[in-house]
Protein backbone atom coordinates (compact mmCIF):
# COMPACT_ATOMS: atom_id res chain seq x y z
CA UNK A 1 0.00 0.00 0.00
CA UNK A 2 1.16 3.24 -0.56
CA UNK A 3 2.52 5.82 2.32
CA UNK A 4 -0.87 8.02 2.58
CA UNK A 5 -1.04 11.01 4.79
CA UNK A 6 -2.97 10.14 8.11
CA UNK A 7 -5.31 12.64 9.16
CA UNK A 8 -1.75 14.01 11.98
CA UNK A 9 0.69 14.42 9.74
CA UNK A 10 0.98 17.96 7.91
CA UNK A 11 0.13 17.97 4.53
CA UNK A 12 3.21 18.45 2.59
CA UNK A 13 2.45 21.57 -0.07
CA UNK A 14 4.75 22.64 -2.89
CA UNK A 15 4.38 25.53 -4.67
CA UNK A 16 5.79 25.67 -8.14
CA UNK A 17 5.04 29.89 -9.39
CA UNK A 18 7.41 31.22 -11.39
CA UNK A 19 6.18 35.18 -9.53
CA UNK A 20 8.10 34.98 -6.63
CA UNK A 21 6.01 37.47 -5.37
CA UNK A 22 2.66 35.69 -5.93
CA UNK A 23 3.83 32.53 -4.51
CA UNK A 24 4.75 34.19 -1.53
CA UNK A 25 1.59 35.80 -0.88
CA UNK A 26 0.33 32.01 -1.44
CA UNK A 27 2.28 30.87 1.12
CA UNK A 28 1.74 33.24 3.45
CA UNK A 29 -1.88 32.37 3.39
CA UNK A 30 -1.32 28.87 3.90
CA UNK A 31 0.77 29.11 6.74
CA UNK A 32 -1.78 31.58 8.15
CA UNK A 33 -4.29 28.38 7.89
CA UNK A 34 -2.01 26.67 9.86
CA UNK A 35 0.25 24.68 7.32
CA UNK A 36 3.93 24.77 7.79
CA UNK A 37 5.34 22.25 5.52
CA UNK A 38 5.23 24.03 2.39
CA UNK A 39 8.25 24.41 -0.35
CA UNK A 40 8.67 26.99 -3.45
CA UNK A 41 9.69 26.31 -6.71
CA UNK A 42 10.46 29.28 -9.21
CA UNK A 43 12.58 27.68 -11.64
CA UNK A 44 11.80 24.85 -14.04
CA UNK A 45 15.48 22.61 -13.73
CA UNK A 46 14.54 18.91 -13.20
CA UNK A 47 11.27 19.45 -12.05
CA UNK A 48 10.20 16.03 -11.61
CA UNK A 49 13.24 14.66 -9.91
CA UNK A 50 12.84 17.65 -7.05
CA UNK A 51 9.14 16.98 -6.63
CA UNK A 52 10.05 13.09 -6.32
CA UNK A 53 12.81 13.83 -4.10
CA UNK A 54 10.31 16.19 -1.64
CA UNK A 55 7.03 13.89 -2.53
CA UNK A 56 4.54 16.25 -1.52
CA UNK A 57 1.03 15.55 -0.38
CA UNK A 58 -0.67 18.67 -2.77
CA UNK A 59 1.73 20.61 -5.84
CA UNK A 60 -0.23 24.36 -6.52
CA UNK A 61 0.95 25.47 -9.79
CA UNK A 62 0.17 28.95 -11.86
CA UNK A 63 -1.44 28.18 -15.18
CA UNK A 64 1.02 30.64 -17.31
CA UNK A 65 3.39 27.91 -16.05
CA UNK A 66 4.26 25.66 -19.17
CA UNK A 67 5.92 22.65 -16.38
CA UNK A 68 1.98 22.10 -16.09
CA UNK A 69 3.06 19.72 -18.83
CA UNK A 70 5.63 18.15 -16.62
CA UNK A 71 3.65 17.46 -13.77
CA UNK A 72 1.13 15.54 -15.96
CA UNK A 73 3.66 12.66 -16.13
CA UNK A 74 3.29 11.87 -12.62
CA UNK A 75 0.24 10.14 -13.46
CA UNK A 76 1.93 7.74 -15.55
CA UNK A 77 3.24 4.51 -14.60
CA UNK A 78 6.44 4.75 -14.13
CA UNK A 79 9.21 3.03 -11.39
CA UNK A 80 10.28 6.79 -10.52
CA UNK A 81 6.66 7.62 -8.81
CA UNK A 82 6.20 6.91 -5.10
CA UNK A 83 2.94 7.44 -5.15
CA UNK A 84 -0.32 8.04 -7.51
CA UNK A 85 -1.39 11.77 -7.61
CA UNK A 86 -4.97 12.40 -8.93
CA UNK A 87 -5.84 16.11 -10.06
CA UNK A 88 -8.03 17.68 -7.80
CA UNK A 89 -10.28 16.03 -5.44
CA UNK A 90 -12.47 14.21 -7.63
CA UNK A 91 -14.96 14.09 -10.39
CA UNK A 92 -17.59 15.10 -8.26
CA UNK A 93 -16.04 18.34 -7.59
CA UNK A 94 -15.88 20.44 -11.46
CA UNK A 95 -16.74 23.66 -9.31
CA UNK A 96 -13.76 23.96 -7.49
CA UNK A 97 -11.14 23.20 -11.00
CA UNK A 98 -13.75 26.02 -12.47
CA UNK A 99 -12.40 28.55 -9.66
CA UNK A 100 -8.97 27.58 -9.51
CA UNK A 101 -8.93 27.80 -13.72
CA UNK A 102 -10.61 30.85 -13.16
CA UNK A 103 -8.49 32.39 -10.82
CA UNK A 104 -5.21 30.98 -13.00
CA UNK A 105 -3.98 28.11 -10.90
CA UNK A 106 -4.30 24.48 -10.96
CA UNK A 107 -3.54 22.01 -8.05
CA UNK A 108 -2.43 18.56 -8.01
CA UNK A 109 -3.31 16.16 -4.86
CA UNK A 110 -2.27 12.92 -3.98
CA UNK A 111 -4.86 10.50 -4.28
CA UNK A 112 -6.29 9.45 -0.78
CA UNK A 113 -5.98 12.40 0.83
CA UNK A 114 -9.75 13.12 1.96
CA UNK A 115 -11.33 15.76 0.48
CA UNK A 116 -12.14 18.08 3.65
CA UNK A 117 -8.51 18.26 3.94
CA UNK A 118 -7.35 19.47 0.77
CA UNK A 119 -10.42 21.91 0.24
CA UNK A 120 -9.41 25.00 2.47
CA UNK A 121 -6.24 24.74 0.59
CA UNK A 122 -7.74 25.30 -2.81
CA UNK A 123 -10.22 27.97 -0.91
CA UNK A 124 -6.97 29.77 0.03
CA UNK A 125 -4.81 29.43 -3.43
CA UNK A 126 -7.90 30.88 -4.97
CA UNK A 127 -8.46 33.66 -2.51
CA UNK A 128 -4.90 34.01 -2.73
CA UNK A 129 -4.24 34.42 -6.36
CA UNK A 130 -7.48 36.78 -6.62
CA UNK A 131 -5.73 38.71 -4.03
CA UNK A 132 -2.45 38.99 -6.26
CA UNK A 133 -4.77 40.15 -9.52
CA UNK A 134 -6.21 42.83 -7.73
CA UNK A 135 -3.05 43.76 -6.31
CA UNK A 136 -1.62 43.84 -10.48
CA UNK A 137 -3.90 45.47 -11.06
CA UNK A 138 -3.88 48.24 -8.70
CA UNK A 139 -0.26 48.80 -9.43
CA UNK A 140 -0.34 49.31 -13.04
CA UNK A 141 -2.78 51.38 -12.41
CA UNK A 142 -1.17 53.74 -9.93
CA UNK A 143 1.98 53.52 -12.51
CA UNK A 144 0.11 54.37 -15.40
CA UNK A 145 -1.33 57.31 -12.80
CA UNK A 146 2.20 58.77 -12.12
CA UNK A 147 3.34 58.80 -16.09
CA UNK A 148 0.22 60.55 -16.90
CA UNK A 149 0.73 63.06 -14.07
CA UNK A 150 4.27 63.45 -15.52
CA UNK A 151 3.31 63.98 -19.03
CA UNK A 152 0.71 66.28 -17.90
CA UNK A 153 3.18 68.01 -15.91
CA UNK A 154 5.87 68.14 -18.67
CA UNK A 155 2.64 69.36 -21.19
CA UNK A 156 1.97 72.59 -18.95
CA UNK A 157 5.70 73.34 -18.91
CA UNK A 158 5.87 73.70 -22.28
CA UNK A 159 2.50 75.93 -22.46
CA UNK A 160 3.89 78.23 -19.94
CA UNK A 161 7.06 78.42 -21.99
CA UNK A 162 5.61 79.05 -25.43
CA UNK A 163 2.54 80.92 -24.44
CA UNK A 164 3.70 83.16 -21.78
CA UNK A 165 1.03 81.96 -19.36
CA UNK A 166 1.09 81.24 -15.50
CA UNK A 167 1.21 77.09 -14.32
CA UNK A 168 -3.16 77.38 -13.72
CA UNK A 169 -3.76 78.46 -17.13
CA UNK A 170 -2.01 75.70 -18.96
CA UNK A 171 -3.73 73.17 -16.69
CA UNK A 172 -6.70 75.27 -17.53
CA UNK A 173 -5.95 74.87 -20.82
CA UNK A 174 -5.51 71.62 -21.06
CA UNK A 175 -8.37 70.48 -19.43
CA UNK A 176 -10.57 72.56 -21.87
CA UNK A 177 -9.01 71.02 -25.20
CA UNK A 178 -9.45 67.76 -23.26
CA UNK A 179 -12.91 67.96 -22.78
CA UNK A 180 -13.88 69.85 -26.46
CA UNK A 181 -12.28 66.89 -27.88
CA UNK A 182 -13.28 64.40 -25.63
CA UNK A 183 -9.95 62.90 -25.23
CA UNK A 184 -8.03 62.31 -21.62
CA UNK A 185 -6.17 64.95 -20.69
CA UNK A 186 -2.95 62.91 -21.08
CA UNK A 187 -3.55 61.93 -24.49
CA UNK A 188 -3.95 65.92 -25.08
CA UNK A 189 -0.24 66.64 -22.57
CA UNK A 190 1.18 64.03 -25.21
CA UNK A 191 -0.05 65.65 -28.17
CA UNK A 192 1.37 68.78 -26.97
CA UNK A 193 5.02 67.34 -26.00
CA UNK A 194 5.08 65.81 -29.57
CA UNK A 195 4.10 69.37 -31.06
CA UNK A 196 6.88 70.75 -29.46
CA UNK A 197 9.43 68.28 -30.28
CA UNK A 198 8.56 68.40 -34.04
CA UNK A 199 9.07 72.54 -33.87
CA UNK A 200 11.91 72.66 -31.74
CA UNK B 1 -24.42 40.39 -41.01
CA UNK B 2 -22.98 39.95 -37.23
CA UNK B 3 -20.23 37.09 -36.75
CA UNK B 4 -20.58 34.34 -34.73
CA UNK B 5 -18.18 34.31 -32.30
CA UNK B 6 -15.63 31.16 -31.71
CA UNK B 7 -12.97 30.93 -29.60
CA UNK B 8 -10.40 28.52 -30.15
CA UNK B 9 -7.41 27.67 -28.05
CA UNK B 10 -4.04 26.76 -29.64
CA UNK B 11 0.14 25.58 -28.65
CA UNK B 12 2.55 27.27 -31.05
CA UNK B 13 3.06 24.35 -33.63
CA UNK B 14 3.35 24.72 -38.06
CA UNK B 15 -0.28 22.02 -37.41
CA UNK B 16 -1.79 25.21 -35.74
CA UNK B 17 -2.11 26.59 -39.49
CA UNK B 18 -5.77 25.34 -40.23
CA UNK B 19 -7.39 27.31 -37.18
CA UNK B 20 -4.84 30.70 -37.74
CA UNK B 21 -5.07 30.34 -41.57
CA UNK B 22 -8.97 29.81 -40.44
CA UNK B 23 -9.18 32.68 -38.74
CA UNK B 24 -6.37 35.49 -40.47
CA UNK B 25 -7.30 34.59 -44.47
CA UNK B 26 -10.94 35.34 -44.52
CA UNK B 27 -12.39 31.33 -44.17
CA UNK B 28 -14.00 31.67 -40.56
CA UNK B 29 -15.60 35.16 -41.82
CA UNK B 30 -16.86 33.47 -45.26
CA UNK B 31 -18.62 31.02 -43.20
CA UNK B 32 -20.13 33.82 -40.81
CA UNK B 33 -17.39 33.84 -37.90
CA UNK B 34 -15.24 35.61 -36.19
CA UNK B 35 -12.33 33.24 -35.17
CA UNK B 36 -11.34 34.08 -31.66
CA UNK B 37 -7.47 32.40 -31.24
CA UNK B 38 -5.78 32.34 -28.33
CA UNK B 39 -2.31 31.20 -27.52
CA UNK B 40 -2.22 28.74 -24.65
CA UNK B 41 1.58 27.17 -23.12
CA UNK B 42 0.65 23.84 -21.97
CA UNK B 43 -2.04 20.76 -23.24
CA UNK B 44 -3.33 20.50 -19.72
CA UNK B 45 -4.32 24.10 -19.97
CA UNK B 46 -6.26 24.04 -23.28
CA UNK B 47 -7.81 20.89 -22.52
CA UNK B 48 -8.79 22.72 -19.12
CA UNK B 49 -10.07 25.44 -20.71
CA UNK B 50 -12.11 23.36 -23.47
CA UNK B 51 -13.86 21.02 -20.99
CA UNK B 52 -14.68 24.60 -18.59
CA UNK B 53 -16.34 26.14 -21.75
CA UNK B 54 -13.31 29.01 -22.03
CA UNK B 55 -12.70 27.53 -25.25
CA UNK B 56 -15.30 26.50 -28.08
CA UNK B 57 -12.85 24.24 -30.07
CA UNK B 58 -9.14 23.47 -29.31
CA UNK B 59 -5.98 22.90 -31.30
CA UNK B 60 -5.65 19.10 -29.85
CA UNK B 61 -3.21 15.87 -29.55
CA UNK B 62 -5.46 13.30 -30.87
CA UNK B 63 -4.68 11.19 -28.21
CA UNK B 64 -5.66 13.80 -25.79
CA UNK B 65 -9.45 13.72 -27.22
CA UNK B 66 -9.45 10.11 -26.38
CA UNK B 67 -7.85 10.62 -23.23
CA UNK B 68 -9.97 13.27 -22.21
CA UNK B 69 -13.31 11.41 -23.48
CA UNK B 70 -12.15 8.57 -21.15
CA UNK B 71 -11.52 10.52 -18.34
CA UNK B 72 -7.73 9.50 -17.69
CA UNK B 73 -5.75 11.25 -15.14
CA UNK B 74 -8.81 14.76 -15.71
CA UNK B 75 -12.14 15.35 -15.47
CA UNK B 76 -14.17 12.78 -17.89
CA UNK B 77 -15.86 15.09 -20.45
CA UNK B 78 -16.87 13.78 -24.40
CA UNK B 79 -15.33 15.50 -26.88
CA UNK B 80 -15.76 15.17 -30.73
CA UNK B 81 -13.51 15.64 -33.69
CA UNK B 82 -15.28 16.77 -36.52
CA UNK B 83 -12.31 17.32 -38.30
CA UNK B 84 -8.55 16.77 -38.35
CA UNK B 85 -5.79 19.55 -38.53
CA UNK B 86 -3.52 17.37 -40.42
CA UNK B 87 -1.14 14.33 -40.45
CA UNK B 88 2.68 13.72 -39.85
CA UNK B 89 5.04 16.47 -38.74
CA UNK B 90 7.02 15.46 -36.44
CA UNK B 91 10.66 14.85 -36.43
CA UNK B 92 12.96 12.90 -33.98
CA UNK B 93 16.19 14.95 -33.18
CA UNK B 94 18.63 14.42 -31.05
CA UNK B 95 22.02 16.40 -29.82
CA UNK B 96 25.48 16.35 -31.98
CA UNK B 97 27.42 14.25 -29.35
CA UNK B 98 24.71 11.30 -29.27
CA UNK B 99 24.06 11.41 -32.68
CA UNK B 100 27.54 11.06 -33.28
CA UNK B 101 27.51 8.06 -31.26
CA UNK B 102 24.46 6.76 -32.96
CA UNK B 103 26.59 7.49 -36.45
CA UNK B 104 29.55 5.60 -35.36
CA UNK B 105 27.47 2.49 -35.28
CA UNK B 106 25.63 2.53 -38.07
CA UNK B 107 26.56 -0.33 -40.20
CA UNK B 108 28.28 0.49 -43.73
CA UNK B 109 25.68 1.57 -46.57
CA UNK B 110 22.56 1.58 -43.98
CA UNK B 111 19.56 3.70 -45.01
CA UNK B 112 19.83 6.34 -42.71
CA UNK B 113 16.25 6.77 -43.26
CA UNK B 114 15.46 3.62 -41.87
CA UNK B 115 14.36 3.39 -38.54
CA UNK B 116 15.46 -0.44 -37.80
CA UNK B 117 19.38 0.91 -38.61
CA UNK B 118 19.22 3.75 -36.64
CA UNK B 119 17.63 1.60 -33.83
CA UNK B 120 19.90 -0.88 -33.51
CA UNK B 121 22.83 1.95 -33.47
CA UNK B 122 21.02 3.66 -30.98
CA UNK B 123 20.47 0.47 -28.79
CA UNK B 124 23.75 -0.34 -29.10
CA UNK B 125 24.25 3.48 -27.48
CA UNK B 126 22.02 2.85 -24.61
CA UNK B 127 24.15 -0.38 -23.95
CA UNK B 128 27.59 0.76 -24.28
CA UNK B 129 26.50 3.65 -21.61
CA UNK B 130 24.70 1.11 -18.96
CA UNK B 131 27.92 -1.26 -19.87
CA UNK B 132 30.50 1.85 -17.80
CA UNK B 133 27.81 2.76 -15.68
CA UNK B 134 26.61 5.90 -17.07
CA UNK B 135 22.85 7.35 -17.06
CA UNK B 136 20.56 6.19 -19.96
CA UNK B 137 19.83 8.80 -22.46
CA UNK B 138 16.88 11.15 -21.52
CA UNK B 139 14.43 11.86 -24.57
CA UNK B 140 11.92 14.61 -24.63
CA UNK B 141 8.25 14.14 -26.16
CA UNK B 142 5.48 16.45 -25.73
CA UNK B 143 3.15 15.05 -23.44
CA UNK B 144 2.09 11.08 -22.46
CA UNK B 145 -1.02 11.13 -24.94
CA UNK B 146 0.95 12.09 -27.86
CA UNK B 147 1.88 10.60 -30.80
CA UNK B 148 5.53 11.75 -30.36
CA UNK B 149 5.52 9.82 -27.22
CA UNK B 150 4.17 6.84 -29.19
CA UNK B 151 6.86 7.49 -32.03
CA UNK B 152 9.54 7.10 -30.22
CA UNK B 153 8.11 3.83 -28.33
CA UNK B 154 7.39 2.05 -31.68
CA UNK B 155 11.67 3.38 -32.24
CA UNK B 156 12.90 2.13 -29.23
CA UNK B 157 10.59 -0.90 -28.91
CA UNK B 158 11.49 -2.08 -32.41
CA UNK B 159 15.21 -1.84 -31.94
CA UNK B 160 14.64 -4.41 -28.59
CA UNK B 161 14.78 -1.43 -25.98
CA UNK B 162 11.68 -0.96 -23.06
CA UNK B 163 11.04 2.57 -23.51
CA UNK B 164 9.96 2.95 -19.64
CA UNK B 165 13.44 1.35 -18.29
CA UNK B 166 16.00 1.63 -20.38
CA UNK B 167 15.68 5.15 -21.79
CA UNK B 168 13.96 8.13 -19.93
CA UNK B 169 10.79 9.87 -21.93
CA UNK B 170 10.17 13.40 -20.21
CA UNK B 171 7.72 16.13 -21.02
CA UNK B 172 8.71 19.13 -22.16
CA UNK B 173 6.35 21.54 -24.04
CA UNK B 174 6.94 22.41 -27.42
CA UNK B 175 8.21 25.54 -27.47
CA UNK B 176 10.47 24.73 -24.63
CA UNK B 177 11.87 21.44 -26.69
CA UNK B 178 14.99 23.62 -27.92
CA UNK B 179 15.98 25.12 -24.13
CA UNK B 180 15.92 21.42 -22.92
CA UNK B 181 18.67 20.67 -25.17
CA UNK B 182 20.34 23.73 -24.33
CA UNK B 183 20.69 22.69 -20.68
CA UNK B 184 21.39 18.75 -21.31
CA UNK B 185 17.39 18.05 -19.89
CA UNK B 186 17.78 15.87 -22.88
CA UNK B 187 19.44 14.49 -25.37
CA UNK B 188 17.52 14.52 -28.04
CA UNK B 189 13.32 14.47 -28.45
CA UNK B 190 10.58 14.05 -30.71
CA UNK B 191 8.43 16.98 -31.73
CA UNK B 192 6.39 18.14 -33.89
CA UNK B 193 7.51 21.61 -36.30
CA UNK B 194 9.11 23.70 -36.60
CA UNK B 195 11.08 23.31 -33.34
CA UNK B 196 13.21 20.38 -34.61
CA UNK B 197 14.72 22.73 -37.69
CA UNK B 198 14.59 25.24 -34.78
CA UNK B 199 17.22 23.30 -32.97
CA UNK B 200 18.91 22.40 -36.55
CA UNK B 201 19.56 25.98 -36.96
CA UNK B 202 20.82 26.87 -33.91
CA UNK B 203 23.17 23.73 -34.23
CA UNK B 204 22.29 22.62 -31.34
CA UNK B 205 20.00 19.45 -32.48
CA UNK B 206 20.49 17.41 -35.69
CA UNK B 207 16.91 15.32 -37.20
CA UNK B 208 17.97 12.11 -36.98
CA UNK B 209 13.96 10.86 -38.28
CA UNK B 210 11.66 12.58 -40.32
CA UNK B 211 7.96 11.02 -38.54
CA UNK B 212 7.50 9.88 -41.71
CA UNK B 213 10.07 7.43 -41.29
CA UNK B 214 8.07 5.93 -38.33
CA UNK B 215 4.39 6.04 -39.30
CA UNK B 216 3.78 7.12 -42.96
CA UNK B 217 0.46 8.59 -42.14
CA UNK B 218 0.12 9.71 -38.58
CA UNK B 219 -2.60 11.15 -36.74
CA UNK B 220 -1.61 14.33 -35.11
CA UNK B 221 -3.67 17.14 -34.30
CA UNK B 222 -7.44 17.39 -34.33
CA UNK B 223 -10.28 20.04 -33.47
CA UNK B 224 -11.46 19.11 -30.48
CA UNK B 225 -14.55 20.34 -29.19
CA UNK B 226 -17.26 19.16 -26.19
CA UNK B 227 -19.86 16.85 -27.51
CA UNK B 228 -22.31 19.59 -26.18
CA UNK B 229 -21.13 21.90 -28.79
CA UNK B 230 -22.84 20.08 -31.38
CA UNK B 231 -26.24 21.45 -30.13
CA UNK B 232 -25.04 24.40 -31.45
CA UNK B 233 -27.21 24.44 -34.80
CA UNK B 234 -24.79 24.90 -37.34
CA UNK B 235 -22.16 26.40 -35.90
CA UNK B 236 -20.02 23.17 -35.95
CA UNK B 237 -20.24 22.69 -40.04
CA UNK B 238 -19.46 26.34 -40.81
CA UNK B 239 -16.25 25.61 -38.46
CA UNK B 240 -15.86 22.89 -40.09
CA UNK B 241 -15.98 23.81 -44.03
CA UNK B 242 -14.00 27.17 -42.71
CA UNK B 243 -11.19 24.76 -41.40
CA UNK B 244 -11.39 22.50 -44.70
CA UNK B 245 -11.08 25.33 -46.81
CA UNK B 246 -8.11 26.62 -44.69
CA UNK B 247 -6.50 23.04 -44.90
CA UNK B 248 -6.43 23.46 -49.06
CA UNK B 249 -5.53 26.87 -48.91
CA UNK B 250 -2.70 25.62 -46.99
CA UNK B 251 -1.98 22.80 -49.16
CA UNK B 252 -1.39 25.21 -52.42
CA UNK B 253 2.21 25.94 -52.83
CA UNK B 254 1.66 29.14 -53.68
CA UNK B 255 0.74 30.19 -50.50
CA UNK B 256 3.68 28.82 -48.73
CA UNK B 257 5.48 31.80 -48.08
CA UNK B 258 2.19 33.79 -47.32
CA UNK B 259 1.17 30.99 -44.67
CA UNK B 260 4.66 30.99 -43.40
CA UNK B 261 4.50 34.54 -41.91
CA UNK B 262 1.01 34.53 -40.72
CA UNK B 263 2.52 31.83 -38.57
CA UNK B 264 5.68 33.29 -37.71
CA UNK B 265 3.87 36.41 -35.78
CA UNK B 266 4.70 36.97 -32.32
CA UNK B 267 1.21 36.12 -30.97
CA UNK B 268 1.30 33.11 -32.71
CA UNK B 269 4.74 30.98 -33.05
CA UNK B 270 6.79 33.53 -32.64
CA UNK B 271 9.55 31.85 -34.89
CA UNK B 272 11.76 32.30 -38.09
CA UNK B 273 9.61 32.47 -41.36
CA UNK B 274 12.48 30.59 -43.20
CA UNK B 275 12.15 27.80 -40.75
CA UNK B 276 8.74 27.28 -40.63
CA UNK B 277 8.70 27.43 -44.49
CA UNK B 278 10.96 24.59 -44.52
CA UNK B 279 7.99 22.40 -42.84
CA UNK B 280 5.14 23.16 -45.79
CA UNK B 281 8.00 22.65 -48.41
CA UNK B 282 9.01 19.17 -46.62
CA UNK B 283 12.58 20.35 -47.54
CA UNK B 284 14.59 19.91 -43.87
CA UNK B 285 18.10 20.37 -43.29
CA UNK B 286 19.53 17.92 -40.86
CA UNK B 287 22.24 19.69 -39.60
CA UNK B 288 24.19 16.48 -40.07
CA UNK B 289 26.80 17.47 -42.61
CA UNK B 290 25.16 18.35 -45.97
CA UNK B 291 22.19 16.34 -45.63
CA UNK B 292 18.58 17.36 -46.50
CA UNK B 293 15.65 15.42 -45.46
CA UNK B 294 12.73 15.51 -48.48
CA UNK B 295 9.34 14.28 -47.99
CA UNK B 296 6.43 15.51 -49.82
CA UNK B 297 4.48 14.23 -46.84
CA UNK B 298 6.61 15.30 -44.06
CA UNK B 299 3.18 17.71 -43.53
CA UNK B 300 -0.33 16.51 -44.82
CA UNK B 301 -3.29 19.39 -44.32
CA UNK B 302 -5.80 18.15 -47.12
CA UNK B 303 -4.05 16.12 -49.61
CA UNK B 304 -4.61 12.52 -49.34
CA UNK B 305 -7.57 13.28 -47.19
CA UNK B 306 -6.01 14.06 -44.29
CA UNK B 307 -8.67 16.40 -42.81
CA UNK B 308 -11.26 13.47 -42.95
CA UNK B 309 -11.76 11.72 -39.28
CA UNK B 310 -10.57 8.03 -40.00
CA UNK B 311 -11.86 6.43 -37.05
CA UNK B 312 -8.87 3.53 -37.17
CA UNK B 313 -6.47 6.10 -36.31
CA UNK B 314 -8.12 6.55 -32.72
CA UNK B 315 -8.76 2.72 -32.47
CA UNK B 316 -4.75 2.74 -33.29
CA UNK B 317 -4.29 5.37 -30.58
CA UNK B 318 -6.51 3.67 -27.85
CA UNK B 319 -4.40 0.83 -28.65
CA UNK B 320 -1.28 2.14 -28.35
CA UNK B 321 -2.60 3.62 -24.87
CA UNK B 322 -3.42 0.07 -23.72
CA UNK B 323 -0.20 -1.47 -24.89
CA UNK B 324 1.84 1.29 -23.03
CA UNK B 325 -0.34 0.82 -19.23
CA UNK B 326 -1.96 4.01 -19.71
CA UNK B 327 -5.65 2.40 -19.49
CA UNK B 328 -6.98 -1.17 -19.73
CA UNK B 329 -8.11 -3.23 -22.74
CA UNK B 330 -11.90 -2.76 -22.34
CA UNK B 331 -14.36 -2.63 -25.32
CA UNK B 332 -16.58 -0.08 -24.44
CA UNK B 333 -13.39 2.01 -23.45
CA UNK B 334 -12.12 1.25 -27.19
CA UNK B 335 -15.67 1.82 -28.71
CA UNK B 336 -15.95 5.41 -26.77
CA UNK B 337 -12.23 6.38 -27.80
CA UNK B 338 -13.03 5.44 -31.80
CA UNK B 339 -16.48 7.91 -31.70
CA UNK B 340 -14.82 10.72 -30.73
CA UNK B 341 -13.67 10.18 -34.57
CA UNK B 342 -16.50 12.05 -36.17
CA UNK B 343 -16.01 11.63 -40.00
CA UNK B 344 -19.88 11.48 -40.31
CA UNK B 345 -20.04 15.27 -39.24
CA UNK B 346 -17.23 16.11 -41.50
CA UNK B 347 -18.79 14.70 -44.58
CA UNK B 348 -22.35 16.38 -43.79
CA UNK B 349 -20.65 19.55 -43.58
CA UNK B 350 -18.87 19.30 -46.65
CA UNK B 351 -22.15 17.76 -48.49
CA UNK B 352 -20.16 14.81 -49.52
CA UNK B 353 -21.87 11.26 -49.55
CA UNK B 354 -21.28 9.12 -46.13
CA UNK B 355 -18.97 6.38 -46.25
CA UNK B 356 -19.01 4.11 -44.39
CA UNK B 357 -16.22 1.54 -44.82
CA UNK B 358 -12.64 2.81 -46.17
CA UNK B 359 -10.11 0.14 -47.39
CA UNK B 360 -6.17 0.48 -47.62
CA UNK B 361 -3.45 1.14 -45.07
CA UNK B 362 -4.49 3.71 -42.57
CA UNK B 363 -1.11 4.05 -40.96
CA UNK B 364 1.77 3.02 -42.67
CA UNK B 365 3.56 1.37 -39.61
CA UNK B 366 7.35 0.91 -40.28
CA UNK B 367 7.18 -1.45 -37.72
CA UNK B 368 4.42 -4.23 -38.32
Amino acid sequence: MPDRPSTDRPIKIVIIDESPVRSAILEDGLREAGHASIIRISDRANLLERIYAIDPDVILIDLANPSRDVLEQMFQVSRAVKRPVGMFVDQSDAASIEAAIDAGVSAYVVDGLRKERVKPILDTMVSRFHAFSRLRAELDQAKSQLEERKLVDRAKGVLMRQKKIGEEQAYALLRTVAMNEKKKISEIAQSVITAAELLK
Amino acid sequence: MSLDKVRIGFIPLVDAAVPIVAAEVGFGAAEGLEIELTREVSWANIRDRLTLGHFDAAHLLAPMAIATTLGLNTIRTPLVAPITLGLNGNAVTLAPRLHDEVMERMEDGADLADPRATGAAFAAVVRARRAHGDEPPTLGMTFPFSTHNYQLRLWLAAAGLRPDEDVRLAVVPPPYMVDALVNAHVEGFCVGAPWNSVAVELGLGRILHLGVDLVRRCPEKVLAMRGSFLERGDLVARLVRACAAAARWLDDRQNHGEAAAILAARERLDAPVEIIRRTFDGRLPTGWRDVVRTSDRYILFAREDASRPDPRHAQWLFGEMVRWGQTSSDPEAERAAVAVYRPDLYDAALGRPSESLRTGDPLGLAFS
